[in-house]
């Protein structure tokens, strides 16, 4: 299982901070290998269509790179205004905080591990019988 | 101050911000919380109030080069509330039908813009005039 980037959005971002965040995490990603991204984002007080937009894009570079995103911590006032607003964020994984984040990644990786190694007949151990 | 219907509106505070550069939008929006504090705004109407605020002001950066922006505390009978008053001298919106409909976009973004921020806020108008720019003025009640 490779590692994980756990970034922690603390300050409300202004555009090219946000556009610079996006191409030092993909870098992040590709230069560290990591399988998993956590983005934290339970300090952000305002997600607009910008910021909405920089989510989504990290979330599908990252795939690119062969790593998921998981986005942890909205707060509950942004999640309405984001809907309101039209943004559902497609594509974009959610967990509620970042332990369950973690949990959702690395179930997921690991489905992705079985995924490949089925063809090995590789499995878990403890046979029914 | 004018009268709408039985009922006065009342501006009680007001100040102007010129928006020049993408830096000044954080700014603005920690304005707007301010204000919108002071007169006790909930949290989930106080992110609508600043989200909408921050997609016309991005417009306003985007496709004017900035603009002014005013905000006031209104008062109208029993409710208190926040107006915005965004103001550019940008090319104008030909067809502002049109700017208002989902998915409608001319520039890069996700062309909810106008309809969405309309969604957020109590009361919406855009005036606009090809060649002497746009102004969109918000409202949202304290618990509107």
């Amino acid at each position: 299982m490779g590692p994980f980037l756990l970034v922690t959005i603390q300050v409300d971002l202004y555009d090219r901070l946000a556009l610079m965040l996006e191409s030092d995490l993909v870098q992040a990603i590709s230069k560290s290998g990591a399988q998993g991204v956590l983005i934290d984002i339970s300090a952000v007080s305002i997600v607009d269509s910008f910021m909405g937009r920089i989510i989504g894009n990290i979330a599908s570079m990252a795939r690119l790179l062969d790593a998921h995103t998981v986005v942890v911590g909205m707060q509950p006032a942004v999640a309405i205004t984001l809907i309101e607003l039209g943004l559902t964020l497609p594509g974009v994984q959610t967990a509620l905080n970042v332990e369950k984040g973690m949990q959702l990644l690395q179930s997921r990786i690991r489905v992705a591990d079985s995924e490949e190694d089925a063809p090995h007949g590789d499995d878990d151990a403890g046979s029914p019988e | 101050m004018r009268h709408t219907g039985t009922t006065m509106l009342v501006v009680l505070n007001k100040d102007a911000y010129s928006i020049q550069r993408e830096q000044d939008v954080i700014l603005f929006r920690n304005r707007v919380k301010e204000f919108a504090v002071r007169i006790g705004m909930g949290v989930v109407n106080q992110t609508k109030l600043i989200t909408a605020a921050s997609e016309l002001v991005r417009n306003m950066l985007r496709y004017a080069n900035g603009g002014d922006v005013l905000i006031e505390v209104i008062t109208r009978g029993r409710e208190n509330g926040i107006r915005l008053t965004f103001k550019d001298q940008g090319p104008g919106i030909p067809d502002i039908k049109q700017a208002m409909q989902d998915g409608f976009s001319t520039g890069r973004s996700l062309g909810l813009g106008l309809p969405g921020t309309k969604r957020l806020v109590s009361e919406f108008d855009i005036k606009s005039t090809v060649g002497v720019g746009t102004t969109v003025t918000i409202v949202k009640w304290k618990n509107g």
